[in-house]
């Protein structure tokens, strides 16, 4: 009986950031909208997209192989898991032993992987463009965030997100200059990851910036529904991500009742809608940098990891 | 309270080496001039801490010094200057930035690992500033070599300076009286400098510090 019920829960998680993923772009979307002025489409806008391109036809390139065709499923999956591996409202969970903060960014790495290889699949000039300049972002992004990985794992003693959890909130972390880097670093990284805007444009097809938006220009239809909505689920990864790490309050522990676990998904939902909102003031304050200057961003990210990583040998434990 | 009074002291001396790193970021001289404004304002605040947390009253005057001298002077002389000058306001850099924040990397760690074995025993709150004091003088230092505009070099001169007032209070008992001495003489070394420069300029037509080499015969 418990076992069923851990599951519920577990499954409960699963589901829930599947329902959240769009809502949380909609929201963004309405906010930067309101910023400039602008009416905006409704908040629910994205699962119409969604169910549209579910309806639709998929148009193929005559030379797309398998690869072309199951690397929106892949991408999906492995997204999926890693965003619901994340304690959202709860720690504890039935699964939550595998939620590894390094087996976190293998699963995104290897969603990555599947878009650029898929990418190039097609062999137009824009997908390979898209697919070149993702993984330069990636080979700068990804060293930054195992190294803010680190800095967190070397103050909580573990990489597994509820354990960690659990050491921040309470008492005696204390202020740590470490984390803070670590935090300005993780939000470096996942603007890069998520494609926003200093890096790269979610809402513009102009070939000359895209990055994102070239690689899977070749796709219609439910593997195009699919890919965006691995893509909305990955930004409601980081941000949980971000959520759990950095301002883990009333996080619901393993055995607490459903009333925990209430108060947790209101919190939850409450941290979601002030970091979406965060991401649509600061992208509506910034302009988009060339992409030659994101080695530069990026670089700086890794730095702050780095040092965070550094700055933690001087502090008071440890 | 010893652990938030140590937390606090981490934060501001962590905050000034970081700070370091993003005058090693810059490419604009009057951004530039802003970071090292704010990173007085910063030292100031950390003299200020260590003053309540030692109970050294004399350390207030110190950091009023550092506010008035490093956070406000200084850097509106400077911008003057620049405008006087009329030159370039991009900062010129002998190696890319991104070698530059490695090499920075690296000497953090290294100043880290020495002072670490080197204070082994001490107070942690003074073991903890003197290793970032060094981190702050061998990044003031790194600032002067990698920078080929003298305007920049004399921000580093006075970066290093920050880390010297840094190690000074975390040291406990520096008399007054140095401190003060060592502030004019700053101010002296400023103005020098800054006279220097326009002599420079008139000499050579630029700030670069590359053209003086033409002068000393070198082949460059």
């Amino acid at each position: 009986m418990a076992l069923i019920l851990d599951l519920l829960v577990q499954g409960s998680q699963m589901a829930l950031v599947l329902a959240l993923a769009p809502l949380l772009t909609g929201f963004v979307r309405k906010v930067k909208a309101r910023l400039t002025r602008r009416q905006g489409a409704s908040i629910i806008q994205p699962y119409r997209d969604l169910l549209r391109l579910l309806r639709k036809e998929v148009v193929l390139a005559q030379n797309a192989s398998w690869l072309f065709r199951s690397a929106p499923y892949l991408i999906f999956a492995t997204t999926w898991v890693a965003a619901a591996l994340v304690p959202t409202f709860a720690t504890g969970l039935y699964f939550s032993w595998t939620a590894d903060l390094i087996a976190l960014v293998a699963l995104l790495g290897s969603a990555r992987f599947y878009q650029a290889l898929a990418g190039m699949d097609v062999g137009t000039s824009f997908g390979g463009i898209g697919s070149s300049r993702e993984v330069m972002i990636a080979s700068f992004a990804e060293p930054a965030m195992l190294l803010t990985v680190f800095t967190v794992a070397l103050v909580a003693g573990s990489t597994q997100l509820s354990t960690i959890a659990e050491v921040m909130s309470s008492s005696h972390v204390g202020l740590r200059v470490s984390l803070g880097m670590a935090l300005f670093a993780m939000i470096m990284v996942a603007i890069a990851e998520n494609a926003r805007i200093p890096v790269d444009n979610p809402a513009t097809h102009l070939e000359l910036t895209m990055v994102h938006e070239a690689m899977i220009l070749e796709y219609s239809g439910r593997h195009l529904a699919l890919i965006e909505f691995a893509a909305s689920l990955k930004l409601l990864l980081y941000c949980s991500l971000i959520a759990c790490i950095f301002m883990p309050w009333s996080l619901a522990s393993a055995e607490a009742g459903p009333v925990a676990y209430l108060v947790g998904g209101v919190v939850y939902l409450g941290k979601l809608v002030l970091l979406g909102f965060a991401l649509a003031v600061f992208e509506t304050a910034i302009a988009k940098m060339r992409v030659f200057r994101v080695p530069q961003f990026l670089g700086a990210a890794l730095m702050l990891s780095l040092l965070g990583t550094l700055l933690l040998f001087v502090s008071r434990t440890l | 309270m010893n652990g938030l009074s140590f937390d606090v002291a981490h934060l501001l001396a962590g905050g000034l080496v970081l700070i370091s790193f993003m005058m090693l970021y810059q490419d604009r001289l009057y951004s530039l001039l802003n970071i090292f404004a704010m990173q007085a304002v910063v030292l100031a605040l950390a003299v200020a801490w260590q003053a309540f947390v030692q109970d050294a009253p004399h350390l207030y005057v110190t950091a009023l010094i550092a506010l008035v001298l490093k956070a406000i002077i200084i850097p509106v002389a400077l911008h003057r200057t620049i405008e006087r000058l009329g030159i370039h306001r991009e900062v010129e850099t002998v190696v890319g930035i991104g070698l530059t924040m490695l090499a920075g990397i690296g000497l953090v760690a290294l100043s880290l690992l020495l002072m670490l074995r080197v204070t082994i025993g001490v107070d942690a709150l003074a073991r903890e500033d003197l290793s970032f004091a060094l981190c702050v003088v061998l990044l003031g230092l790194l600032m002067m070599v990698t920078r080929r505009n003298a305007v920049s070099q004399i921000v580093g001169f006075m970066s290093l300076e920050n880390g010297l007032v840094l190690a000074a209070t975390g040291a406990k008992g520096m008399p007054l009286v140095v401190e003060i001495s060592v502030a004019f003489s700053v101010l002296v070394a400023f103005i020098v400098i800054g006279v220097f420069l326009f002599r420079i300029r008139e000499r050579f037509d630029t700030v670069d510090v590359g053209a003086l080499h033409r002068s000393r015969g070198d082949s460059e």
